[in-house]
């Protein structure tokens, strides 16, 4: 255990002398400053036009639900840059050579370096997330129901992704490791997508694509769960006329019923958990 | 190696070695039909090696030859296809082992946005030494590198030459029973070559191993009680310097010798066209000179001189690496 955490100590200090955390936090104040900006400038535009409360409430959460999509892209993202090169990198470096010539266990080192990113995802889902929705709700009032939940779900999506690009890097270069899961993320994610666009008109065999790929790359359950965390709840669409609406299932493609199923966030969680298992068993036959 | 002193070797071509114990006291490094195979390509056929406690080893050999595939399957950092290994009597990769062994790689890369001290710091918390002697640890690493004053400053900032003697002082740390170093002075100046000799000397007078990997002859000349000499995989030679380096050829100043005498030395090697008054034989077998002397006495002639042709090294590295392509 102690070897685990001085190899994500490590990480968690190149992350820093790096200045890769300084810059993280800087472009999420300017992120969340334009964003604030759009946020009030929504608000005074629908006010100047009389629009009710309910219903602004309801269309900023909808602008926050947006922003939230863009913003759990840039995660996925920047878990993919950061979990490329955290193996690969080291062996094609050179520099994973004088550590593993010492009694590290290849274990060690890959759950000691998975562990060090997910702190540094995390922190980065949780301070972006978090300032964002905090300004969305000084600005214009709108908080959504569960904010902790939605910020916790959107770490758990950088962490899919970051522990599938880890991975790949202990076998693949960072390049290629990087391009594929880049590609696939975005598959996931456009399957998702059109799952959604396919329940509103009932597509049944795109929905099922869309479930299959939840399973493989169990981003999109995650998103999910940030996205029912969001959501005004049914009492408040109703309250602002949209309760026909959510009968018939056709609030938009956004729209989710309810957070994953139970069964579904385990095998998002135990997918996580058979990956890194994976990772550690490619890279203990690797050969530095 | 096994083989007996005064009898360098050069294997022969398909012989088999009989199955050995896995370890004997006083054996740092022994390994046993060590194979490692890429494809297709054999990096390393078959090697057979044994360094005792507190030797200087050198492992010669051309670039591509397999030095570096065999310090690596050493340390457990890649895997043998077959054959067998032991390190300070525990198999090859044992976790406990490589915390007595110190290993500066051939490409020495350390963190660029670690100090010096905190490269240390770090490989001396990964070799699990206790928190209380890592400080000394680490000022005497950085003392016995000549690194002391830069302790502070950031990898990234140091020239090729500095790191690899960071990377030197990394492989101190600890204190270790076996050093690896391969090619440890690439990026040095004579200045730090001869700081690297210094140090291999300081080990081995402690009794620590040293495992130096090397195409530098001169380097390996200086520093290493015996040698292996590695090509294209295999280990065309071994044995001590004095072994490898004997005299093969030796000149004699010679008068009174009768053509038939002269014939009758050509037992013991091929004799050049004689001159007046000088006799050169070549191909000696070693140790052999006393008594070729001995026997031109007998045979009634008088010895003016005896001329030793001394090679160097690099002559008998050449001239194994040609006999072994032949």
């Amino acid at each position: 255990m102690n070897e685990i955490l001085v190899v994500a100590g490590l990480t968690l200090r190149e992350a820093v002398r790096r200045r890769l955390a300084w810059a993280l936090f800087l472009l999420t104040v300017l992120v969340v400053v334009v964003t604030g900006w759009g946020f009030e400038r929504f608000v005074a535009l629908a006010r100047q036009d009389g629009i009710a409360e309910d219903q602004l409430r309801l269309g900023v959460s909808q602008l926050l639900i947006m922003v939230a999509f863009m913003f759990s892209f840039v995660l996925a993202m920047v878990a993919v840059v950061f979990g490329s090169p955290a193996i690969a990198g080291d062996v094609e470096s050179g520099v994973a050579l004088a550590m593993l010539a010492r009694p590290l266990r290849r274990s060690s080192y890959v759950v000691g370096r998975w562990l060090g990113l997910v702190a540094v995802v995390v922190a980065y889902a949780v301070v972006s997330g978090a300032m964002e929705i905090a300004v969305c709700g000084w600005i214009t009032g709108w908080m959504p129901p569960q904010p902790v939940t939605a910020v916790l779900f959107l770490a758990g999506e950088g962490v899919v992704l970051l522990t599938f690009a880890l991975a790949l890097s202990t076998r693949l270069s960072m390049i290629t490791g990087g391009a594929i899961a880049v590609v696939l993320f975005g598959l996931a994610w456009v399957i998702g997508l059109l799952g959604r666009f396919a329940a509103l008109f009932g597509v049944d065999a795109l929905q099922q694509a869309a479930a299959a790929s939840q399973r493989l790359l169990p981003s999109d359950t995650f998103w999910i769960g940030a996205t029912a965390s969001l959501e005004p709840t049914h009492a408040q669409l109703a309250q602002a006329g949209f309760a026909g609406s959510i009968a018939a299932g056709r609030f938009g493609p956004f729209y989710v019923s309810g957070p994953p199923a139970a069964a579904e966030l385990a095998w998002a969680i135990g997918w996580i958990a058979l990956v890194l298992v994976a990772a550690v068993l490619l890279f203990e036959r690797r050969e530095a | 190696m096994s083989d007996a002193p005064g009898a360098p070797v050069a294997p022969q071509a398909g012989s088999r070695t009989p199955p050995v114990p896995a370890q004997r006291d006083g054996v740092a490094i022994r390994t046993v039909r060590l194979e490692k195979r890429y494809g297709r390509t054999v990096a390393l056929a078959g090697l057979d090696v044994e360094v005792g406690r507190g030797e200087a080893f050198g492992f010669l050999g051309p670039n591509g030859a397999g030095k570096t595939t065999a310090v690596k399957l050493l340390l457990g950092l890649a895997y043998a296809t077959s054959g067998e290994g032991w390190v300070l009597g525990a198999p090859l990769g044992d976790l406990d082992a490589r915390r007595r062994v110190g290993y500066l790689p051939e490409l020495f890369r350390y963190q660029p946005w670690l100090t010096a001290r905190e490269v240390l710091e770090l490989h001396c918390r990964l070799a699990r030494l206790d928190g209380g002697r890592r400080p000394d640890a680490i000022a005497t690493a950085l003392r016995t590198v000549g690194l002391a004053d830069r302790a502070d400053d950031r990898v990234g900032g140091f020239s090729k030459g500095m790191q690899q003697r960071l990377g030197l002082g990394v492989a101190l740390l600890g204190p270790p029973e076996l050093v690896i170093l391969d090619e440890p002075t690439s990026a040095l100046d004579p200045i730090g070559r001869q700081d690297v000799r210094r140090i291999i000397h300081e080990l081995t007078a402690q009794g620590v191993t040293v495992f130096l990997n090397s195409h530098l002859l001169t380097e390996v000349e200086r520093v290493c009680d015996r040698v292996a000499v590695l090509d294209r995989g295999r280990v065309v030679a071994t044995g001590t310097l004095a072994e490898l380096l004997a005299a093969r050829t030796v000149s004699l100043r010679v008068r009174g010798l009768s053509a038939d005498a002269i014939a009758s030395l050509g037992r013991f090697g091929r004799i050049a066209a004689p001159e007046d008054g000088r006799l050169t034989i070549d191909g000696l077998a070693p140790d052999s000179i006393p008594d070729l002397v001995a026997e031109a006495v007998r045979l009634g002639g008088r010895v003016y001189a005896v001329e030793p042709q001394q090679r160097t090294l690099e002559d008998r590295f050449l001239e194994l690496l040609e006999s072994g392509r032949a």
